[in-house]
């Protein structure tokens, strides 16, 4: 594992020199370092590059990291990871993504990631995503994620793009049976010329089911956002999607939400906020003793918290 | 020790709001500002806080001229603001607010301390997001509460009993006066709530922008209580206007 690597980890996953519980590293299209436990099996896939994730039935309490890391301009990574969640486990999984360039090669990590929760079953899935280095090419990160949860099942994802990252789309869909809960935190922050595209396609199929999708965004600069979400009730459910967006200078912010009810009993809700800082909340904080400008970051880190 | 010498603010419309003001407030003291709507109240206290720019007279905190300190100079110069509509932050926790308020971390034990003077549970506020899911009666609270945290030279509340429920409204009483009682800062409150007029040192009336009448509350107060309209006035939350 490189020096790049090394940093950038320490940014987007829990390593502090080291990584407790099951783990993969991935460092520029290849494994650096990898460990199972006696619960968490990870295994390369043989098809395609990629890994198998198995999580055994009734584990509790453990943490899988999948940190990737791109450290130099001139690679496109692709990976497929596939997350098989046993029966009423409770796990963690990280999967924290760094890109690096200081030459003018691009450097892209595309990470399509697929989540299989069993009935009872629950994650907290958290995703920093991080751009580096002086270089001038282009540091892109697009993540697909695709979750099916069945009966009673719930997983909940934060999901942060730190900064630096030039050009983004996220993908996430998900499918949920009875009962099953996902909850969905994204945070964004873009400056410069960076663009940004999230997309979630949500079906809500089983009866009792609930999705909570909040994304918090700020665009800066003349960085672009586009936001866009489906969500659909299929059946007795109850499903809200929020879309806050903070914009300054010449940035851009797109929110495209939609809303399908196909049942008389789903509940849909959709939010959505774009504008710049409250000149109120500027105001507030300066009766406490901040200036504009230390206002306006404190009121930018609290809304990305 | 503020003084304010022929405070004046005129809209950009032409319309005088706050005209020819010259009032002084000494140390330690709990002054109440009241007088009806659109009187020049609010206006007047903006003025103070540096949040409005006065059209004409200068104003002085302990002999200091601060007319020409912006906003943020007169929050570090002493002077708290507590907003009569509270502003809303997404993200930002009571706890947060609280902090920046304070400048410093704060123990849980003193965000209860703080959060108790106006009627809240600590265990049940801390964390809370100061947004949308606060009620109104609630983030006026927390407001007031934002301001105590501050421990400031001069605390200026605007109208802080409204939205609050007749609980929190006693609670807030008996925290102006254990201020009041320490001594610690001025107590510059706008209101026309009976019960706050009655525990002010001082009260000054405002009437279409100018000092109507001040002076101790046992010459002003009787006075007020004898309007006509007083009379039909149930006892508890008893406006004078």
């Amino acid at each position: 594992m490189n020096k790049i690597t090394e940093t950038l980890m320490r940014i987007v996953s829990e390593y502090d020199g080291d990584l407790k519980g099951a783990y993969n590293i991935r460092e520029d299209g290849g494994c650096a370092a990898r460990q199972s436990t006696e619960n968490i099996k990870i295994e390369s896939k043989e098809d395609k590059p990629g890994l198998e994730v198995h999580i055994k039935a009734g584990t509790k309490g453990e943490t899988v990291s999948i940190p990737a890391c791109v450290t130099r301009g001139g690679v496109d990574d692709l990976v497929y990871n596939d997350f098989f969640v046993g029966e009423d486990a409770d796990v963690t999984i990280v999967a924290g993504c760094g890109v690096h360039t200081d030459d003018g090669g691009d450097a892209r990590h595309n990470g399509i990631h697929r989540f299989f929760l069993a009935k009872g079953a629950k994650v907290l899935y958290t995703e920093k995503h991080v751009g580096t280095g002086e270089g001038t090419g282009k540091k892109s990160i697009d993540p697909v994620t695709e979750i099916f949860m069945e009966e009673d099942s719930v997983l909940e994802m934060d999901t942060v793009q730190i900064r630096g990252v030039d050009r983004s789309v996220r993908k996430t869909s998900a499918t949920l049976a009875a009962r099953a809960k996902l909850v969905v935190r994204e945070r964004i922050m873009t400056d410069g010329e960076d663009f940004a595209q999230t997309d979630f396609d949500v079906v809500l199929n089983g009866e009792d089911s609930g999705a909570d999708l909040v994304s918090r965004s700020v665009a800066r600069g003349k960085s672009r956002q586009v936001f866009n979400s489906w969500m659909r009730g299929m059946n007795r459910c109850t499903g809200h999607s929020e879309c806050d967006a903070i914009l300054a200078n010449d940035a851009n912010v797109v929110a495209a939400p939609a809303l399908e009810a196909d049942h008389v009993d789903a509940e849909l809700i959709h939010e959505a906020a774009i504008g710049k800082i409250a000149g109120e909340q500027i105001l507030k904080l300066r009766t406490l003793g901040l200036t504009e400008e230390e206002a306006e970051e404190k009121i930018i880190s609290g809304f990305l918290k | 020790m503020l003084r304010l010498e022929h405070v004046a603010w005129t809209t950009p419309d032409g319309d005088q709001i706050v005209r020819d003001i010259d009032l002084t407030i000494g140390n330690g003291k709990l002054v109440v500002i009241t007088g009806p709507n659109g009187s020049g109240k609010t206006s007047l206290v903006k003025l103070v806080a540096g949040i409005m720019e006065p059209t004409s007279g200068r104003i002085y905190l302990d002999g200091e001229d601060i007319t020409d300190a912006d906003v943020t100079e007169r929050a570090k110069k002493g002077i708290a603001y507590a907003f009569q509509q509270p502003v809303k932050f997404k993200g930002m926790t009571v706890k947060d607010m609280l902090e920046l308020a304070a400048g410093e971390d704060m123990p849980f034990v003193n965000v209860c301390g703080l959060l108790g003077k106006v009627g809240l549970c600590a265990e049940e506020y801390i964390d809370r997001e100061l947004s949308g899911s606060l009620s109104g009666g609630e983030s006026k609270r927390i407001e007031i509460a934002t301001v105590l945290a501050r421990n400031a030279k001069l605390s200026i509340f605007d109208e802080p009993e409204a939205g609050i429920d007749l609980w929190s409204f006693t609670r807030l009483v008996e925290t102006f006066q254990e201020l009041q009682n320490e001594q610690k800062g001025t107590l510059l409150v706008i209101s026309h709530q009976e019960r706050i007029l009655s525990i002010a040192d001082e009260i000054v009336v405002i009437a279409d922008g100018v000092v109507e009448k001040a002076g101790p509350r046992d010459e002003i107060l009787p006075q007020l209580l004898a309007q006509p309209h007083m009379a039909c006035c149930p006892q508890g939350k008893r406006e004078i206007w």
